[in-house]
């Protein structure tokens, strides 16, 4: 394998694990609050096909981000009504707004399918990028993978270091103490979901704007679901989740490496890979059961009503 | 405005929470119509009315049932033992596989064993499809959730890649389809005004076993006390690995036999697309159904109605064929909001106006 190829093959991990760390780090937040969204794939897809026509009517990237954010938070609150206010279960909702989110998406995008726009350009960060091998591989992104590391450590000195992260994970460990400390634990609980519904926007748009870019049904192609198993794979530590998504990216484009190595296989049957190693990762890490009851936040997927004290 | 918790469900709420979503779809529906400058009325003829006009288009409608009664009534089983399998579509096509493989196979043997083959081979590869989550599972406690997604885009690209492959036709000029299957390997059908099919009596006929399964049988029982209260189906000591394996096993086997009976059938032969998404939107028709095989059938009708009127939309009213996904998709939506009335009461008091 030449050096040309791993210069390659780095570069399209890191493009292909981008959208599924956006997704993640919206999920894990969310989690971390108690809450659960199996509803990511559909609110990618609202975000991906929102974030294509809005950058198609306006000819602006920033307006499509600004829309694929939007609607997704906005499906989030639907979500989040429904499972926070209502106590709904929050497995069957989340399947629902998957559903919804695909349906929906197949239905507005209908109108653009086929048309094409220019998608974010490569910025090149001056000096790194001259680096031999990974220069050109880690330093020539467009601005949404910058954002996306950049977000990993924000996101790891709020959970990690500050108030609001010490807050949300009070929610998620356990609401009816962080109540009777005057924690507002819904209001928490919606932020976290919205959160995550943004996040699931952007990593939707990523795909409409960046990946591809254009528009058709079902252009995430499941990894709203990826990112929920990278969330458990990670323990729900975000550090993990960054090495995750990336390693995922990395299987998805193994064709290029095997094709690198000369071998030839259908292209039918690498593309059930990241699937595959779904699969294999969920299994590894659920097999040890204490491990996983250890990490996950302590009331995920448990209502919170805070008229019933228990 | 106040809301109060129920002291017990709402058994007349549980049946008028599913008319109450599909009112307010339809509602919700109208408004997208005329936003798009279509006639809501006329959309809602076409969508809803017309699929069961004549003969041909209800014949239509109960191939298109067919599939989604069969996996609706298996997922019922999943979701009532509390194991949410969400694995249909990938067991349909696993079906849909598995028994064009053995149709092929025996494309040259005229008797009616081929086609009784041919679907145990489709039965067979759904419950394999359905059995290794389930392993999986229960000896290494994963998601069943993920896996069971997962393994729909698993099926999906075995299927891709055998039709590109394997089972291509040789003499089909490089199209990604297989042979046309044999008249002994093709499902025999019931009326001569349409495609309905065998594999839609199969579907009725599953209906009706689930149904005395589990309203008449022991096991039946068990599953029930299994989804309801699981210490207590514990504590009374059932079996509840057992009793995962059977449900999932069933419903495998019957998206399965959903998947076979479409090649089999109406299709006639292996192609790419087997399904428009059947398995996904069983897990609507289950829930529609309240999770009672006999609310599957009449969830399973309306479902395919609308799969129905979406392609005569998109005929006569030039209204996209998503139309029926997103249909779907907020229909299940609006089912999980009414079903807060089942164990909530809102009661309107004089204070509240008072505001």
């Amino acid at each position: 394998m030449d050096i040309e190829l791993l210069t390659q093959i780095l570069f399209a991990a890191i493009k292909t694990g981008t959208p599924l760390l956006l997704v993640a780090l919206g999920e894990v937040i969310c989690e971390k609050s108690g809450i659960l969204n199996l509803g990511q794939e559909g609110m990618m897809l609202m975000g991906a096909v929102v974030g294509f026509m809005a950058v198609v009517a306006t000819g602006s990237l920033g307006m499509g981000i600004l829309g694929a954010v939007l609607i997704g938070s906005l499906m989030s609150l639907l979500f989040g009504f429904l499972v926070i206010h209502i106590g709904a279960n929050q497995v069957a909702t989340g399947l629902a707004l998957t559903i919804f989110g695909t349906g929906l998406s197949a239905f507005i995008g209908s109108g653009v399918v086929g048309q094409t726009i220019q998608g974010f350009k490569q910025l090149p960060i001056p000096y790194l990028v001259d680096i031999p091998v990974i220069g050109p591989a880690l330093f020539n992104h467009d601005i949404l993978v910058y954002s996306a590391v950049l977000a990993c450590f924000i996101l790891a000195w709020i959970v990690n270091k500050t108030r609001i992260g010490l807050t949300l994970k009070a929610v998620g460990e356990n609401p009816h103490a962080a109540n009777a400390i005057g924690i507002k634990v819904l209001r928490v609980r919606y932020l976290a979901v919205m959160f995550g519904g943004a996040m699931a926007g952007l990593g939707g748009a990523y795909m409409s704007l960046v990946y591809t870019p254009m528009w058709v049904e079902n252009i995430t192609a499941g990894r709203g679901w990826i990112a929920l198993a990278l969330v458990v794979f990670a323990s729900w530590r975000i550090g993990n989740i960054a090495l995750g998504a990336y390693l995922f990216g990395m299987a998805s484009i193994l064709h290029l490496v095997l094709q690198g190595l000369g071998w030839s296989i259908s292209p039918n049957l690498l593309a059930m890979l990241p699937y595959v190693a779904t699969v294999v990762v969920m299994v590894i890490i659920s097999a040890d059961h204490f491990k996983e009851k250890l990490l996950a936040p302590r009331s995920l997927g448990k209502p919170f009503d805070p008229r019933q004290m228990a | 405005m106040e809301i109060q918790k129920r002291k017990e469900p709402s058994t007349l709420m549980t049946f008028l929470s599913p008319v109450m979503a599909i009112v307010l779809t339809l509602i919700f529906g109208s408004i997208l119509f005329l936003a798009l400058d279509k006639s809501p009325l006329q959309a809602l003829h076409v969508l809803l009315i017309q699929p069961l006009s004549d003969a041909y288009n209800i014949s239509e409608m109960l191939v298109k049932m067919g599939p989604l009664l069969l996996c609706a009534v298996g997922l019922s089983l999943c979701y009532r033992a509390n194991l949410w399998n969400i694995g249909a579509e990938g067991q349909l096509l696993a079906g849909a596989l598995g028994g064009s493989a053995m149709a092929l196979a025996l494309i040259e043997f005229d008797s009616p064993l081929a086609l009784v083959a041919t679907l145990v081979a489709g039965i067979l590869s759904g419950m394999v499809w359905a059995a290794i989550p389930t392993f999986l599972r229960l000896r290494f406690n994963s998601n069943l959730i993920l896996t069971t997604i997962m393994f729909n885009y698993i099926a999906l690209y075995l299927l891709v890649w055998a039709v590109h492959g394997p089972l291509r036709d040789p003499d089909g000029f490089g199209f990604p389809e297989s042979a046309l299957f044999s008249d002994a390997t093709t499902l025999p059908v019931l009326a001569d005004f349409g495609r309905v099919h065998l594999g839609v009596l199969f579907a009725f006929l599953a209906a009706i076993g689930a149904w005395i399964v589990l309203s008449k049988t022991h096991l039946g029982f068990q599953i029930r006390v299994l989804g309801a209260d699981e210490p207590a189906a514990r504590y009374a000591g059932f079996n509840s690995r057992r009793i995962s394996w059977f449900v999932m096993l069933v419903a495998g086997g019957l998206a399965g036999l959903a998947g076979v009976a479409e090649v089999a059938g109406p299709i006639g032969q292996l192609t790419p697309v087997v399904s428009p998404g059947y398995g996904y939107s069983a897990i609507i028709v289950a829930y529609l159904g309240r999770l009672h095989p006999m609310g599957a059938i009449i969830a399973a009708i309306f479902l395919a109605v609308l799969y129905m009127g979406g392609d005569l939309a998109q005929i006569e009213m030039g209204i996209p064929i998503a139309v029926v996904g997103m249909f779907q998709g907020t229909l299940l939506f609006f089912l999980l909001a009414c079903d807060f009335l089942i164990n909530h009461r809102i009661t309107f008091t004089k204070s509240s106006f008072k505001g």
